[in-house]
């Protein structure tokens, strides 16, 4: 019997195996040819306290030893199998392929590596926000497809009230609107049981409406109105000295703090509180909940409403935490990809951080790309962060379990 | 603690579920609660655990009336449920099953998981409820998960204990163990409601027992003074024949074969192991076993629903290993799935849509590319009425019939045309005695007219009542056979078998 068992995951394995190989070779022969010179990545500025010297990689020899790994990871999953393995050598082998492809593209230049790290970590912060918020109504078995325009009302809200009276303001108002959403959220689809999907798309279609026109008649009209004040990067005493850590992890502004302190508090919430295993109940079986004395409609009213705070504040960071004003549909569906990455991130607030993370780097490698003048043309590298959230919620991700009751409105008998 | 029903009705819209029902519940009792399956009773518990709010009535606990809101404020009152489909949350872990609701915590509302563990710990000795307080429900066997159903309603510190249908899901000797645990309960001065459909089980567990008929209770009484068929008809409301009529056992030649059999289910788990049996033209064969070991995995695989990773299938002498689930219903075997509601009907066609499900592409119901409806409605008009299927009309929806008529509906579907192998899952699950004995009579005609009838039950009863000869199926294999028109065999043998005590 376990023969047979053993039998489809060898296939697997081997396909795995095949995939690797493949990428070897394609990264022999279309990369290497190219890579004269040697790649230069900066990691510290001139500024720094502690300087670190530069990270210069020969740019052939790297492509072909990258490659070569490739075959031997792609060759010993063929021949080998090894089952246990299979999942961490194709994460393995994709980072090398990544490396590879970074550094033909830097080949012959010098480019900033810390930079890029940095810019990861801020293009992580909408994703990871969207991402929590999907955890926290997701947990409660509210599917939630409005994140996107709850980003967008944060967004619009953020410049608008900061334009009036100050960022602090700015951002208060950007919270309070994505409260606003998540509570219309759950009347629709609580109290109203509406289809999940459908009321979500509506507040999608709502918000993306109203802002558009109002951006459009109004602020072009007064441009005062939509001209708020930006976040400061908050310097961390001595952290922020640390050579390369320093500017990625400690010298960002609330925005990214904000995002690892909420997935923090989320991760106690939900598995080391009362509320929070009584959230999770809610979301995995609502009927033996009610059983026992827990209302399942406030339960939910109250988590959908607070993801719709959290992502409120994701949107906020669009417009307050980067460029300081607003534009049409600025959010670019990054509320959506935040849904992958709470899939990628299978449910868990943390997970669904660094699934963010995953996608920030991807955002931000394609703009370096595009900066380094590679012959792909840009609206290829755009893409990358789609398509990485493609690849990583069908393949990697395998069978992940959502909240058994996701998606279910709750009829109380 | 004593709790009075005084004068309960409960009407969903024009249905009355309950109606004027009285009942006393003392402490150290158990009352036994006995009625067919859609008689009420589960309504009223409902009522009396705050799940419903009544019509009209009034709940007395030690004589002074109390209204419950929810659920909640029936717990606080000292009264706990135990449901037949069990309120646990499968990815969570005893422990934290049991003090949902009613969590320990300390600073910054942090549960306090070590107390809990502690509690479930101390509960578990004080009443013999074995359980570990950190295993996750979903690994544990049925069993298990009812003891931590109770574990979860002791502490709430429940003086009345409700158990909903509890032995359903049991084997013979995990209902010996069961109503062990009853008993110390009712010891301990607790009040035990106990609800159930079988006679056996009342009669050794109560002290009083009151029938529910329709709503309405028709009677109460002593166990130690009532007959078997004394409460069977005041279940039901007319004499009841227990016993099937049925030829004399003639079995032919081989008409199912199976060789070697092996089937994973869904998340790779071995569901049947290496299985082979045979089914004779003119026998019943039924296959006894807990639920969970395998059976479904089978049923489905010989009708086609299932892809078997080793072993072979013969239907009278053809290989039909690989066959569709078309080719076999074309073969003339016939399959009653185990879940009527998920794949023997669609709720929302018909009835004579749902009657034409496995035929509407042939003649006479085809007519190019469209359907004779008109035929088609004549036909299951017929069918209907033949095999007692009661519809307002064959325009009605599936859904809205009572589970009896439903699964009298695929029974009608599946039997009525030339067939010579009847594959039977859990065919009178969940039904009212009237319909039960219907579905057997008619289980009992088709290996009478000479087809192979395999029928796999976790209903020990049925299967002793029905088969020619009884296979037990543990962890996916067949580990005992009996031969009962050979030598008698009782229950507690082939129980011991279902819990694997043969391997």
């Amino acid at each position: 019997m376990t023969v047979l068992l053993d039998k489809a995951r060898q296939r697997q394995t081997r396909i795995t195996g095949i995939i690797l190989l493949a990428l070897g070779a394609l990264i022999a022969v279309f990369l290497a040819p190219d890579a004269s010179g040697v790649a230069t990545f900066r990691l510290s500025r001139p500024t720094d306290v502690w300087p670190v010297p530069n990270l210069v990689v020969p740019g052939g020899a790297f492509i072909y030893v990258a490659s070569a790994f490739l075959a031997f990871f792609g060759v010993r999953l063929f021949l080998r199998g090894g089952a246990k393995w299979s999942a961490r050598l194709l994460g393995i082998g994709l980072i090398i392929a990544v490396a590879a492809f970074l550094v033909w593209a830097t080949a012959g230049k010098s480019f900033s590596f810390t930079g890029m790290l940095q810019a990861s970590l801020v293009r992580a912060v909408p994703i990871a926000l969207g991402g929590l918020a999907g955890v926290l109504s997701e947990r409660v078995a509210v599917v939630n497809i409005g994140i996107e325009g709850m980003l967008l009302a944060g967004a619009f809200t953020g410049a608008l009230v900061g334009s009036l009276a100050g960022g602090v303001a700015g951002l208060a108002a950007a919270v309070a609107v994505g409260g606003v959403f998540g509570f219309v959220l759950a009347a629709l689809v609580v109290t109203y049981r509406m289809d999940q999907i459908i009321a979500g798309v509506f507040i999608n279609l709502f918000v993306l409406g109203l802002t558009s026109y109002i951006s459009s008649q109004v602020f072009q009209e007064y441009r005062a109105l939509n001209n708020a004040p930006v976040f400061r990067a908050v310097e961390i005493p001595i952290l922020s000295d640390l050579p390369v850590l320093g500017p990625v992890l400690f010298s960002q502004n609330i925005f990214v703090y904000g995002a690892f302190i909420l997935a923090g508090l989320a991760t106690y919430y939900l598995f080391h509180t009362r509320h929070g295993l009584r959230a999770r109940a809610v979301g995995e079986h609502p009927r033996a909940a009610d059983t026992l004395g827990i209302d399942v409609y406030r339960t939910r009213y109250v988590n959908v409403t607070v993801a719709g705070m959290v992502a409120g504040f994701g949107g906020a960071w669009f417009t307050l935490g980067s460029v300081g004003r607003f534009d049409e549909g600025m959010t670019g569906g990054r509320g959506f990809i935040g849904l992958a990455a709470m899939i990628f991130g299978r449910w868990h607030p943390v997970g669904a951080l660094l699934a963010a993370l995953v996608f920030g780097f991807a955002d931000s490698l394609q703009q370096k790309l595009a900066l380094l003048g590679t012959p792909i043309p840009s609206e290829f590298l755009a893409m990358a962060p789609y398509i990485a959230t493609i690849v990583v919620v069908a393949g990697v991700v395998g069978r992940a379990r959502a909240p058994a009751a996701d998606g279910k409105p709750y009829v109380k008998e | 603690m004593q709790v009075e029903l005084r004068n309960i009705t409960k009407r969903f819209g024009p249905v009355v579920a309950n109606k004027d029902v009285n009942l006393t519940i003392e402490p150290g009792e158990v009352l036994g609660l006995l009625g067919e399956n859609g008689a009420g009773k589960s309504t009223l518990m409902n009522v009396l655990c705050g799940l419903y709010e009544p019509t009209e009535g009034e709940i007395l606990i030690d004589g002074r009336p109390v209204a419950f809101k929810g659920p909640g404020d029936a717990i606080r009152a000292g009264i706990g449920m135990v449901h037949q489909h069990f309120m646990l949350v499968p990815v969570f872990t005893v422990a934290e099953n049991v003090i949902l609701g009613i969590e320990p915590v300390g600073r910054f509302d942090h549960l306090d998981l070590k107390a809990a563990r502690a509690e479930v710990k101390k509960l578990s000795t004080e009443y013999g409820l074995t359980v570990d307080p950190d295993a996750t429900i979903e690994t544990l066997p049925v069993g298990v998960q009812q003891r931590v159903e109770i574990i979860k309603v002791l502490f709430r510190e429940a003086d009345v204990l409700i158990l909903d249908e509890p032995t359903a899901v049991l084997t013979p000797q995990e209902v010996d163990e069961f109503i062990q645990i009853v008993r110390s309960l009712c010891d301990a001065g607790k009040a035990i409601v106990f609800i159930t459909h079988k006679l056996n089980e009342i009669l050794e567990i109560s002290d009083r027992i009151a029938v529910i008929r329709r709503g309405e209770i028709v009677g109460s009484g002593d166990p130690k003074k009532l007959t078997r068929p004394e409460l069977a008809e005041m279940m039901v409301g007319h004499p009841v024949d227990f016993d099937v009529a049925r030829a004399p056992f003639a079995p032919k030649e081989v008409i199912l074969d199976i060789q070697g059999l092996t089937l994973v289910r869904d998340d790779g788990a071995v569901a049947v192991d290496d299985l082979s049996l045979q089914v004779h033209s003119g026998e019943v064969v039924g296959i006894a076993g807990v639920q969970g070991n395998g059976q479904s995995a089978l049923i489905e695989a010989l009708a086609g629903l299932r892809r078997p990773v080793a072993g072979k299938v013969t239907f009278d002498g053809t290989d039909i290993t690989d066959a569709s689930a078309r080719e076999r219903h074309r073969m003339g075997i016939a399959h009653i799935p185990e879940d009527r509601q998920r794949a023997g009907l669609i709720g929302n066609f018909t009835v004579a849509e749902n009657m034409v499900l496995d035929s509407y592409y042939g003649p006479p119901f085809a007519k190019g590319a469209g359907i004779n409806w008109g035929r088609v409605e004549e036909e299951a008009a017929a069918v209907a009425e033949q095999y007692d299927v009661r519809t307002p009309s064959v325009h009605a929806a599936a859904a809205h019939l009572s589970g009896g008529n439903q699964q009298k509906l695929v029974v009608a579907r599946e039997l009525s045309r030339d067939t010579r192998l009847v594959i039977a899952g859990q065919p009178t699950r969940g039904l009212d005695v009237g319909s039960i004995a219907f579905i057997h009579e008619r289980l009992m005609a088709a290996r009478d007219e000479g087809d192979g009838v395999l029928i796999v039950s976790s209903e020990l009863d049925e299967i002793m009542a029905l088969s020619d000869r009884i296979l037990v199926m543990f962890k996916g294999r067949i580990v005992a056979e009996y031969a009962p028109h050979e030598a008698p065999v009782d229950k507690g043998t082939i129980g011991l078998a279902m819990a694997g005590a043969a391997t």
